[in-house]
């Protein structure tokens, strides 16, 4: 049993830690969510130099084969870092799903061009009426001569302006399974929009009115396209879990700095019992945290799907809490300076909020576990 | 990261199974189970039958008779053990008192006490706190003076474990007035039956005798008796501290504790249903079930840890401590609450092996029940024993944060 990064794992995090400090401050983080696509392609193509696109994806296909806990140095340090690039949807994600389940070509034609920062992908599953529900799809796929027709709305998908090309999910009829397709950016009567989210990355809506895709577009088989799907989101969970771990690591740290420094009654305000407890109960709440992040990291790419589904809830659910408390503590702790938005405080806290929102919240989660949880 | 058992760990874990089938014996097993109350012989009989099997003390060096194991072996026997329905090793002799004399006492005292630990002959007991020394210990008040080759003990132990069973208690007492008050304190062996010790029971909430106050009235303890050096006891007394607090979180109780509160809701009905199929107390079972999940790798990580750099685990087993008593605590109330109104009667031989329910009360009140509710009112102690958890958050502000 050992629960150290391993050297390879370390030398990764020390480099992203030195690049947010070098290249990716506070001051350039807003400029960039303020910029009209919301994250940098410099720094894109950067991850790719530094083997970040590669890293997770199959060897066959210019990947580095990393697994989970490789992609949770990246992540927690994406965290760290606030930063905007489409790195949980692209390589995490969707790439993720490509090299699980899309047919050799597609793989062929994708995996070498997202190593190399020259396609990016999203997934537009999550529908108006959806909610967390993956299996909750209206968006239909019609066979026709050439292959599918797909029409229908997808809500909220992550990174959709930058995209070049969509998974979308679909079905022939109610009550059939889900199928999933790689839908290019440029297809005819696909409509993206785009707005800023609450954590300064983007998302955008996808509408598709009748658009053509061929039957190589299909993603899996006719029907079967749930299983990959919600195990592609069940790996992202895992990653979010890293994120927002990277997130309460960094709020911890600041908020006991900002305790050792920031004076009142002339002295340190961390020189008070009812400050000094909370942040213990802070830190309690961040070491709980990482071991949940661990064990669906250890999990997520097993082979019991009972067990990932299981891990993967559990964490989601015990960080969405314990991120919340942080989160909240950390402005609360931080007295005014925490509410303003020229503190990178309140970024963080925004962030963490907007991670229990996506992909299932605590609730969910919790309904998700003991769905999955033996009993007794 | 690699979050396996090595395939010696795992047979490890076989070799414990089957030793806990064939030796732990079954009226033990079901008192443990059932929740009811343990006997001293329970504890007894069952440290002897580790004793004959090598496994007197685990974690304990060999060449006192220990069986060498790693932290990891320990967690793996504790959680099998505690599944099984073994009862706890009780921590005062092994894993308090034990590691001070292996590592301040002389050749002496070792040769004499430590055997007798192993074998499960000296029942041991601890005299820390007084009425007026609690989280503040180095307040202590009970003296002792040099008189020849003796000491002169006089004051009052309280909150003392199981010292009703005790042959001997390990005390801090004050040898001097002088400078700090942690300066002037020592670690004495003192003998039970020694003329002018007196016990008195303290019940407590759930009506049983479990903790006492330890009186001394010019109790003679020889010389012979001190560990270590005179006003030195402090020191003594914080590495003890440090050992008794790893591996505390007793994650091997909270999963079979947690498996219980399954059963039990599974049994309960409300509205008609299986209780464990009620949207509101699934959540309230799912939320602990989280937090022991979360705490059992928090705690193989600071065993882990401490195993590799060879040094009894740091500050971070404070969160163990914090934790590991609030997820028993919240079991315990799950479980009472999962009775219902079952959860009223107040039925003292239901502690008892061999009890059976009158008529009446058999209809609706199941064997599992009757230490419930005593227990979950008993539990209330572990957040406020062994440094209470507001303590321990002063010792991770201090020690992990520096604040």
């Amino acid at each position: 049993m050992d629960f150290r990064y391993n050297d390879e794992q370390l030398a990764m995090q020390a480099t992203l830690q030195r690049f947010i400090e070098r290249d990716y401050g506070f001051t350039e983080r807003r400029a960039l969510a303020a910029s009209a696509s919301g994250f940098s392609t410099a720094a894109w193509t950067q991850y790719a130099q530094l083997g970040l696109l590669a890293l997770p994806l199959p060897q066959q296909f210019d990947g580095l084969g990393g697994g989970a806990f490789d992609v949770m140095v990246v992540m927690e340090q994406v965290g760290r870092g606030l930063l905007l690039e489409p790195y949980l949807t692209t390589v995490v994600l969707c790439a993720g799903l490509v090299a699980d389940a899309a047919p050799p070509a597609m793989q062929q034609a994708l995996l070498p061009q997202v190593a190399a920062a020259q396609c990016k992908l999203a997934l537009a599953a999550y529908e108006p009426a959806s909610r967390y529900e993956l299996a909750q799809v209206a968006t239909t796929a019609t066979r026709s001569t050439a292959g599918w027709q797909l029409s229908g709305f997808k809500a909220v998908v992550l990174d959709a302006p930058s995209a070049d090309a969509f998974i979308v999910s679909a079905r022939e009829a109610e009550g059939d399974g889900l199928s999933l397709f790689l839908v290019p950016r440029t297809a005819a009567g696909l409509t993206v929009s785009s707005y800023p989210t609450q954590s300064g990355a983007r998302a955008g809506d996808v509408q598709l009115a009748k658009v053509s895709v061929g039957a190589d577009a299909l993603i899996g088989t006719v029907g079967g396209g749930l299983a990959p799907l919600e195990k592609a989101v069940d790996v992202a969970i895992a990653a979010l879990c890293a994120e927002a771990l990277g997130i309460m690591s960094a709020l911890n740290q600041a908020t006991l700095a900002y305790l050792k420094t920031r004076k009142q009654f002339g002295v340190a305000i961390g020189a008070f019992q009812a400050l000094q407890h909370r942040m213990a109960d802070m830190y309690i709440a961040e070491e709980q945290a990482r071991s949940m992040a661990i064990i669906a990291a250890d999990r997520v790419a097993g082979a019991d799907a009972a067990a990932r589904r299981r891990a993967v809830a559990a964490a989601k659910a015990y960080i969405g809490q314990a991120a919340r408390q942080v989160g909240q503590e950390a402005v609360q702790l931080h007295g005014g300076m925490g509410v303003v938005d020229e503190l990178i405080v309140s970024h963080y806290f925004k962030r963490l909020s907007m991670i229990e929102q996506t992909f299932g919240d605590t609730d969910y989660h919790l309904a998700r576990f003991a769905q999955a949880a033996p009993v007794p | 990261m690699d979050l396996r058992f090595t395939p010696e760990e795992e047979a490890f874990r076989t070799e414990v199974r089957a030793f806990l089938a064939a030796e732990l014996p079954a009226d033990i097993r079901e008192n443990v189970l059932l929740g009811r109350r343990l006997r001293k012989d329970d504890v007894v009989r069952w440290q002897k039958i580790l004793f004959r099997h090598g496994w007197g003390a685990g974690m304990w060096p060999t060449r006192f008779g220990g069986a060498g194991w790693s932290v990891v072996q320990q967690h793996i026997f504790d959680e099998e053990g505690a599944a099984a329905g073994a009862p706890g090793q009780l921590p005062f002799a092994l894993r308090m008192v034990a590691p001070v004399l292996m590592t301040f006492a002389t050749p002496a005292q070792q040769a004499y006490f430590l055997p007798r630990i192993l074998s499960g002959q000296d029942w041991w007991c601890q005299g820390y706190s007084e009425p007026g020394a609690g989280s503040d210990l180095a307040s202590l008040r009970t003296s002792a003076v040099r008189d020849g080759d003796h000491y002169v003990v006089n004051g009052q132990k309280t909150w003392n474990t199981l010292g009703q069973y005790a042959d001997w208690i390990f005390c801090l007492v004050r040898t001097s007035s002088e400078g700090r008050a942690q300066q002037g304190i020592s670690f004495l062996l003192i003998d039970m039956k020694t003329p002018g010790v007196s016990v008195r029971p303290i019940v407590m909430l759930d009506g049983e005798h479990e903790i006492n106050d330890i009186f001394f009235a010019d109790v003679r303890v020889p010389v012979a008796n001190l560990v270590g050096e005179e006003n030195k006891g402090w020191t003594y007394a914080k590495f003890l501290l440090e050992h008794e607090r790893t591996n505390n979180a007793g994650i091997g109780n909270c999963k079979r504790e947690l498996a219980r509160l399954k059963q039990i809701a599974a049994g309960q009905r409300a509205g008609g249903r299986p209780l464990i199929e009620d949207q509101r107390f699934r959540d309230r079972i799912t939320q602990v079930e989280l937090e022991l999940m979360a705490l059992e790798i928090t705690n193989l990580r600071v065993l882990s840890k401490a195993h590799r750099e060879a040094q009894p685990a740091g500050p971070e087993v404070s969160l163990l401590k914090i934790r590991g008593s609030e997820i028993i605590q919240r079991l315990a109330e799950l479980q009472m609450q999962a009775l219902g109104h079952d959860a009223l009667p107040y039925v003292r031989e239901g502690l008892d092996a061999g009890w059976t329910p009158d008529p009446l009360l058999s209809q609706h009140f199941p064997a599992y029940a009757p230490p419930l509710s005593g227990r979950y009112f008993n539990y209330r102690k572990t957040s406020i024993y062994a440094g209470s958890n507001e303590i321990q958050k002063n010792i991770i502000a201090k020690m992990i944060l520096g604040l």
